[in-house]
């Protein structure tokens, strides 16, 4: 048999009191797509960077091909036929493609030669593989997936035989997902060796063919992919039994608390992306808006929130007209917004601030004019503990939590100060398994509470999962209702692909 | 008609003078802040550079030595600069303007010690600065109408300095678009961990980068006191290193707008020596002080009206640090 393409042995390594991978070991069959599954700070995006050499284990050994490789530097992997497209990519927004691919591989002190040599290169690898891109496009002007495989080619052009890649399909949508496994599974033909690193369990059984699963720094089980389950998966990435699929009580739905009429709605070049939606909303009941992203669903959810002035049409709370978000907020609307860093905290400043941000003139926190800091402090740490969220330093700035914890953060925020009605964008994106449990917990919760829960979300799981009535958008129209009895992922996938209700 | 010709023709003439320390220093900052680091330390850098020179030539009386000795200590002091801001991942501006108010200090007082003149350093002969070049065929030139007398009063009779940061030009924006160097340099000041990524040591290739900039600084800094003037005073730089980097930013860190900048401000300080003390229509005689602010001035309204949206390479000021 054939040396593995990568060997792992007793990987460790830490950050200051941080220990992210402790003895970890990896064995990947050449000309496999092997999966590395894990929740956020499982260690997994530190094991691979340190195979790639972006960052340098404390102790262990790498073999290549069998062969004992030192790996110190990102040049050591390149040299060794590594590759990596990273969660953030790593590309410069302002160079062509071409430069991109250029930067690291130019060929010689001038750039003209090595130009030539790779435009002809990416020409070949873009008929072999179905991956064009236009040399000369501006590298920030191409949408993500595009991004995603300038990353690729540039490893493809440097010769990679094994291509890691890091949480590959946070940012794509399902369609670029697809396109992106077939990507792999053409290179997989040709011998190549993928190294998938996600959370999302759907992407392990679709495309990979075994899998090993990390929890808190350490390796726990590698499996055959065809010989495990979502079930089993879950269980060992979290490390306790979990529920996929949360139970619902009854829907007992009340009097309307949010009517939409008419809505029309601009993005911010002007382009009507809402065209003419009514729905509503009652008291108790979660309706899901299904889509594909960038079918008017940002900018609905914006308009109802009073973050986005509408063109036509009326958005009414309880009854009365909306205008602004200072206007929402003190009527009860919360919201969880789809961008967490862009809309929904701030950064730099601490858990705490971030906790009351919209909230902070309420008598609870304003004495005489002034933030009463130690009750502010006291309230974000009982949420901490509530919501799980690490570590519990309520006065770190809100961008040293992981993702996940952010999430939990504004989750927090918006359900903890007594909303009638709540707007939850892409809640869970990038939030790992526990943490999704948890917060559709939450959301089921509040509709058990009497409130109103208006979801949006391009993960058809959390549609299914949550949603009393599904209403499904496409090109800024509602195209389609269910009930959460008659829907299912066929029904709701084809009205999201804009194939008419009839047919469906 | 002729008279008026060449008052333009020595307006120009001017011009250029004025703008060569403006144009090696733009260069700089444009070579520095490409790669991610600010360099404020410009005004400084060119200052030592200006000391350095002065000391050098009237010590061994070459302007040859001292433009290495310029060139040489300019780059010192971007080592040091690079060493708190790379190496150590210091504040940008801070050890810049640290390195400016050391350099103000420093030159002044070394002078006086080292020369006795009250801080400055006058140049023993005129083999110590470099000579005006009369450009072949100069001296008949000015029987030619309308060409000749641009040839012989704006194109000739100026100093090896001035070729050079004509040259520099095309030579440093050639460098940025055509070269493996150019392109690093761009890409580590937009985005360090791409290139970090590709396999490419982000500290070396700043330095590299400001170590570029101090030699450019060098040469500012000689052509001042070697060159242009004879001999190092307080304080000679006054501000032109600012104003280069007010140049850069205008020209939204591209070389040849930003040169173009360079020329703008050279010629409202041109403009200005010439309007002193002459009454204008309808207004009469304005102060001098009020016409030496002109160039500043128009720098101010520059920036804030006609800049438009000047984007900064996207990791400009911020030290590199590996995320987790």
């Amino acid at each position: 048999m054939a040396a593995p393409a990568i060997e792992l042995r007793g990987i460790s390594k830490r950050f200051g009191p941080v220990v992210a991978n402790d003895r970890v070991d990896l064995v990947v069959e050449a000309g496999t797509i092997h999966g590395i599954v894990g929740e956020n700070g499982a260690g997994k995006s530190t094991l691979m960077n340190i195979l790639y050499g972006y960052h340098r284990a404390d102790a262990g050994a790498i073999r290549i091909d069998g062969v004992p490789t030192r790996i110190a530097r990102p040049i050591d992997a390149i040299r060794a036929g590594i590759g990596m497209v990273h969660q953030h990519f790593m590309l410069v927004a302002t160079f062509t493609v071409l430069e991109n691919l250029l930067l690291g591989a130019e060929g010689g002190p001038l750039l003209a030669a090595g130009a030539a040599r790779l435009r002809a290169e990416l020409a070949r690898i873009g008929r072999e593989h179905g991956l064009d891109v236009d040399p000369d496009a501006r590298v920030g002007d191409l949408p993500v997936g595009l991004q995603q495989r300038v990353e690729i080619l540039k490893a493809l052009c440097r010769g990679a035989r094994v291509l890691i890649l890091d949480e590959p399909t946070g940012v794509l949508t399902p369609q670029e997902a697809d396109e992106l496994f077939r990507i792999l599974a053409a290179l997989r033909a040709q011998g190549r060796t993928v190294l998938l690193v996600t959370h999302k369990l759907r992407e392990i059984m679709a495309v990979t063919d075994r899998v090993s699963v990390m929890r808190g720094g350490r390796m726990v089980a590698h499996r055959r992919t065809a010989e495990t389950s979502r079930e089993e998966l879950a269980e060992l990435m979290v490390g306790r039994k979990i529920q996929l699929r949360p139970d619902k009580r009854p829907v007992r739905p009340g009097r309307p608390v949010l009517t939409v009429r008419d809505l029309e709605v601009a993005d911010d070049r002007g382009v009507r992306r809402v065209k003419g939606v009514s729905f509503e909303v009652r008291a108790g009941e979660i309706v899901g808006i299904a889509g594909v992203a960038g079918n008017g669903q940002s900018e609905l959810l914006e308009a109802i929130a009073g973050i986005r002035s509408a063109d036509r049409g009326e958005i009414l709370i309880a009854g009365r007209p909306v205008r602004g978000a200072s206007n929402a907020r003190p009527r009860g609307v919360g919201h969880v917004p789809e961008d967490r860093l862009r809309m929904g905290l701030v950064g730099h400043l601490p858990a705490s601030e971030n906790a009351i941000l919209g909230y902070h003139r309420r008598r609870d926190y304003v004495a005489h004019g002034l933030l009463r800091r130690g009750r502010i402090v006291d309230t974000c740490a009982g949420w901490l503990e509530r919501y799980d969220i690490r570590p519990r330093a309520p006065l770190m700035p809100a961008l040293a939590f992981s993702g996940g914890n952010q999430q939990k953060l504004v989750v927090a925020r918006e359900l903890e100060h007594d909303p009638e009605l709540i707007l939850a964008g892409q809640p869970t994106r990038g939030v790992d398994i526990g943490a999704i449990e948890f917060i559709h917990g939450r959301l089921l919760a509040m509709r058990d509470a009497g409130k109103a829960v208006l979801l949006v979300s391009v993960e058809l799981d959390e549609i299914l999962a949550l949603s009393d009535r599904v209403l499904v958008m496409f090109d800024g129209r509602i195209v389609g209702e269910l009930a959460a009895e008659e829907a299912d992922e066929r029904r709701i996938g084809l009205l999201m692909a804009g194939i008419a209700a009839e047919a469906a | 008609m002729d008279a008026i010709w060449l008052q333009t023709l020595l307006l120009a003439d001017s011009t250029v003078r004025l703008a060569t320390p403006l144009v090696f220093c733009a260069l700089a900052g444009l070579l520095s802040e490409r790669a991610g680091v600010v360099n404020i330390a410009l005004e400084g850098k060119m200052l030592g550079g200006a000391f350095a020179a002065a000391a050098a030539a009237a010590v061994t009386g070459s302007a040859w030595i001292g433009l290495l000795a310029a060139c040489t200590f300019a780059c010192a002091l971007a080592l040091l600069h690079g060493f708190a801001t790379i190496t150590h991942r210091g504040e940008q501006v801070v050890s810049g303007v640290a390195i400016n108010i050391v350099v103000a200090g420093l030159g002044p007082t070394l002078a006086d010690a080292w020369f006795g003149q009250a801080g400055r350093i006058p140049l023993p002969g005129s083999d110590a600065r470099f000579a005006p070049i009369e450009l072949p065929g100069a001296g008949g030139a000015p029987a030619i109408p309308v060409l000749g007398p641009l040839y012989a009063e704006v194109v000739s009779g100026h100093n090896l300095l001035v070729y050079l940061a004509v040259a520099a030009v095309p030579t440093v924006a050639w460098i940025l678009a055509k070269t493996r160097f150019g392109l690093r340099l761009r890409a580590v000041g937009e985005s360090p961990e791409a290139v970090d990524t590709a396999g490419i040591g982000v500290e070396a290739l700043r330095y590299a980068a400001l170590l570029s900039a101090g030699l450019l600084c060098g040469l500012a800094g000689a052509y001042l006191s070697i060159a242009q003037n004879a001999g190092f005073i307080r304080d000679m730089t006054a501000g032109k290193g600012f104003l280069a980097l007010a140049a850069l930013i205008f020209g939204k860190w591209r070389p040849v707008p930003a040169v173009l900048a360079c020329l703008l401000f050279a010629f409202a300080d041109a403009a200005q020596v010439r309007l002193q003390g002459t009454p204008l229509p309808f207004v009469g005689t304005v102060p001098t002080q009020a016409i030496q602010a002109l160039p500043y001035l128009l720098t101010l309204l520059l920036l804030a009206g006609f800049v438009g949206r000047a984007v900064a390479p996207r990791a400009l000021g911020r030290p590199y640090v590996k995320d987790r």
